[in-house]
């Protein structure tokens, strides 16, 4: 249904012209977060690949899978998820490293 | 046209069960993160506990190998991708979409085969928790029993999707199954592109720690 | 036919419903039809609630007496740990969604089938498959961690079968998710034209908060148990304290599901009495929009209050702080919910049909069990009362009394709808007097056992507290006869039962405006809704005397 709002000749050579240069993009964050863990930061070293690694999962579900022309209804599934998984990691993390921090 | 021979039980149009479909399949996907989720949440909880271990470990994994098949991953993510916008935009793209999901099936296998080195050579190094393990610090078997379980159970996430998406590309090429528009095809990437999106996340966390010390 | 004729319906075309619709074992065995696969998870769940009931009414004999003369505390261990997984996980948390919800979803909304009918069976399957590798652990020799594998005991010292133990739920837990994912789908796309969100009967919302609850825990569940699989089946020293691991993260995992999953038990049967108060007071339902607001918050909160199982586990005590206050506050919603219940019971024209007493019921010990709640919320006390018989006392009033009482109300609520037949009513009221009265002397006499000391999960104890374990354990034995006595008289009903109309309680659901027992699909023709439910009396009126409005703008004459 999302594809009617677009060119109706599209062809093979668009599919691949749009997803390719996606694609492109992932692998030179690859190539950059794998350069990034050879460099000496210290404590960024994580942040940086991680921040990273989210930034090609966002790629990969905002234009591969395709939620930023879906439905509020489906943004509002894929966020539920992450909600609660901040909701787990910060309530165990609260205990853990309290205790960490008191011994 | 083809309409009628997708349309199953109880939908009354195409577009309802589509979009039911992929709800669904959304739903279902935010299920898998909390089970990701909790797994990545013990290996947060025993890194910050011990970090030294944690990177001391991770050194040992073989970065080659993870950032080949994270490559390999997200090249699949690429045909799979344009195979669901093929489908979707119902332009008779058979050709296509039966060679990306066949290209996706081999990138699978690929990402497997790959997989199966590195666990040949992670049990030649000892890497596997128990008596003979190579390091010394406690932890470290921690780490690498979360790096056991984490990319198994990854792989068998991988091997569902092999199997989904072979069925789909088998249909197609022997014409039994309607490519345009399928919903089908569309759920199958998205179950398939979060298997990459997990990976995504594992890749720097089991391979990336403790490459600059 | 006569019935149908009596109230003043015209005879339908010959059609078969659902029930005569095939009648072979593989058209069940095969069917994607919901109310099909309601009544497969019904016979299934039955089997089940009365395997873990023996078990437990093994325990309750072995705990008459203080020195335990009749089984080893092995054998005891086991059969407590029995009773716990398998009420959990193969009779509460599939017991209402599963059986009423599966019937009812479909057809309240008006629509003819769920979302995904062959997931829909898949779910029974999976959970087939889960009851079976239990019913395996339990002939193979049982386990004998609680029904909380708690590790390092369950990884590393049980001597017991630990890993099919966990298969079992591990693959329980995706029969839940199937079902989950299937209803919010269903609920979201199906409903029929004039059907919006606000028009939804109380329990189609209480099905949706459950099955948030269950897509969204169920798997950390998953993860929690697999881990405990990999340990002790593969050697991974996930917990192993020598190598640094950390016991008090499996509670984090499981609780993180076990908490709510006290929700996905308790939302459901609140729901039913949502539906079953309002019809047998004649009167709207008091606050519909609270209603669905605290059911929400109940389902969201429940996330955030897993830590007050863990007050004495070592756990910082910073965070024990934290989690005692949201415990507090989920409190608040489940406050309203019972306010909204009494109030909607206020000038009504209450009838005391057994439904009704079930529900009656379901609010005074899900009150009782509430109330306690707050205590164990309470840092101090929990101290005091941690793993004693005043926490089993109150989770049972919250599961056995609210869930079980509410499981029985749906029963006989909806047994002509599911049927066809009436129940014998005398017989129905008498079931739900006996077992309240068991039920509470069962289990209140554990609070004070509990409150001056006796712990759980022993198989002796000091001889003080032998009269409470005596009042348990008579009570135990009519609660046992509350609970085969329906299996009785419903087994009956089912030949000699007096044929039921398809609206017999002149409630409002669109479920009462098909036949009885239903089409396969459903409706004959498709409902359009132009009403909330509830519609019992005309604005301004207390209560309705007549016949209430339903919620089908165009019923089936």
């Amino acid at each position: 249904m999302t594809a009617k709002s677009e060119t109706p000749t599209k062809t093979a050579r668009d599919l691949w012209r749009r997803n390719g240069l996606i694609w492109a993009a992932l692998m030179v964050l690859l190539a950059l977060t794998l350069s990034f863990a050879y460099v000496p930061l210290g404590a960024a070293n994580t942040p940086i690949a991680l921040g990273i690694g989210a930034t090609k999962a966002g790629l990969v579900v905002w234009l591969f899978m395709e939620l930023a022309k879906s439905s509020a209804l489906k943004r509002l599934a894929a966020a539920t998820g992450l909600v609660w998984l901040c909701v787990m990691f910060t309530l165990t993390l609260a205990d853990v490293l309290a205790r960490l921090h008191t011994h | 046209m083809s309409d009628a021979a997708l349309l199953k039980k109880p939908w009354q149009s195409m577009a309802r069960q589509r979009d039911a479909g992929t709800f669904g399949i959304w739903v279902f996907l935010a299920s898998e993160m909390l089970f990701f989720g909790a797994l990545i949440l013990t290996y947060t909880v025993y890194r910050v506990s011990d970090p030294a271990a944690f990177t001391a470990a991770a050194r040992e994994t073989d970065i080659w190998y993870g950032t080949i098949n994270t490559a390999i991953l997200l090249t699949s993510s690429l045909t799979m991708a344009v195979a669901v916008q093929a489908s979707t935009a119902a332009l008779g793209f058979r050709r296509l979409i039966v060679a990306c999901l066949s290209l996706t099936v081999a990138l699978g296998v690929a990402f497997l085969v790959v997989k199966g080195f590195e666990y040949k050579e992670d049990i030649e190094h000892h890497l596997v928790p128990g008596l003979h393990f190579a390091l010394a610090q406690p932890a470290a078997q921690i780490f690498f029993a979360l790096y056991w379980v984490l990319t198994g159970v990854h792989a068998i996430h991988l091997t569902i999707g092999l199997g989904l998406v072979s069925r789909l590309a088998l249909l197609i090429w022997r014409r039994k199954l309607v490519f345009d528009d399928n919903p089908e095809i569309e759920v199958t990437g998205l179950y398939w592109h979060l298997v990459d999106i997990i990976w995504i996340f594992l890749y720097p966390l089991i391979y990336l720690p403790g490459r600059a010390s | 036919m006569s019935d149908a004729l009596a109230t003043g319906n015209l005879p339908f075309p010959p059609r078969p419903d659902y029930l005569r619709n095939g009648r072979t074992v593989t058209s069940w065995l095969t069917t994607t039809d919901h109310k099909r696969i309601a009544i497969l998870f019904a016979l299934a769940i039955t089997f089940f609630f009365f395997l873990a009931g023996a078990a437990i009414t093994a325990v309750r004999i072995e705990l008459l007496s203080p020195q335990g003369h009749f089984m080893t505390s092995d054998t005891y261990n086991k059969l407590f740990s029995f009773h716990g997984i398998v009420m959990v996980w193969f009779f509460l948390v599939p017991s209402i969604p599963n059986t009423f919800g599966n019937f009812l979803i479909p057809m309240m909304i008006g629509a003819p089938d769920v979302a995904f009918p062959r997931l829909n069976l898949l779910s029974w399957y999976l959970f087939m498959i889960a009851g079976l590798v239990t019913v395996y652990m339990l002939v193979a020799g049982g386990v004998d961690t609680g029904w909380t594998f708690y590790t390092p005991y369950s990884t590393m010292f049980s001597n017991t079968h630990v890993l099919a133990a966990a298969a079992g739920v591990f693959i329980a837990g995706f029969s839940s998710i199937a079902s989950g994912v299937n209803f919010i789908t269903t609920i979201h796309m199906l409903r029929a034209p004039g059907m919006t969100w606000f028009r939804l009967p109380l329990f189609v919302w209480a099905i949706y908060a459950t099955s948030i609850i269950v897509v969204l825990a169920t798997p950390v569940l998953a993860i929690s148990l697999m881990l405990v699989i990999a340990e002790r089946w593969l050697g991974l020293p996930i917990f192993d304290p020598a190598h640094g691991g950390d016991p008090i993260l499996f509670q984090h995992l499981f609780w993180f599901y076990s908490h709510p999953a006290v929700y996905i038990m308790i939302l459901p049967a609140m729901g039913v009495v949502s539906e079953i108060i309002p019809c047998f007071a004649r009167r709207r339902i008091f606050g519909y929009d609270f209603m669905v607001y605290a059911m929400l918050a109940i389902a969201g909160i429940g996330f955030f209050v897993w830590g007050h199982h863990m007050f004495v586990s070592g756990m910082s005590p910073y965070a024990g702080l934290v989690f005692s206050f949201l415990s507090f506050i989920i409190a608040v919603p489940s406050a309203i919910k019972v306010f909204n219940w009494t109030a909607s019971l206020y000038r009504g024209q209450i009838s005391f049909d057994a439904p009704m007493l079930y529900a009656l019921g379901f609010v005074g010990l899900f009150t009782t069990g509430g109330l306690s709640g707050l205590f164990l919320a309470s840092i101090p006390v929990d101290v005091h009362v941690t793993d004693t018989y005043f926490v089993v006392a109150h989770f049972h009033y919250i599961m056995v009394g609210g869930s079980v009482s509410a499981f029985f109300a749906a029963l006989h609520f909806w047994w002509p709808k599911i049927t066809g037949r009436m129940y014998p009513e005398s017989w129905g009221r008498f079931g739900a007097i006996l077992m309240y009265f068991g039920f509470n002397l069962t289990f209140f006499p554990q609070f004070l056992a509990g409150y001056l000391g006796m712990p759980r999960r022993y198989h002796t104890y000091p001889p003080e507290f032998q009269i409470y374990n005596i009042m348990s354990s008579s009570g135990a034995a009519i609660l046992a006869a509350a609970y085969l006595l329906p299996l009785g008289y419903l087994t009956w009903s089912l030949f000699y039962g007096k044929r039921a109309g398809s609206n017999p309680w002149r409630a409002t659901g669109l479920e009462w405006t098909t036949t009885s027992p239903p089409p396969p699909e459903n409706f004959d023709s498709q409902p359009r809704v132009d009403r909330a439910p509830y519609d019992y009396h005309p604005e301004g009126y207390s209560a309705g005397l007549g016949e209430p409005e339903v919620q089908n703008a165009r019923e089936v004459e």
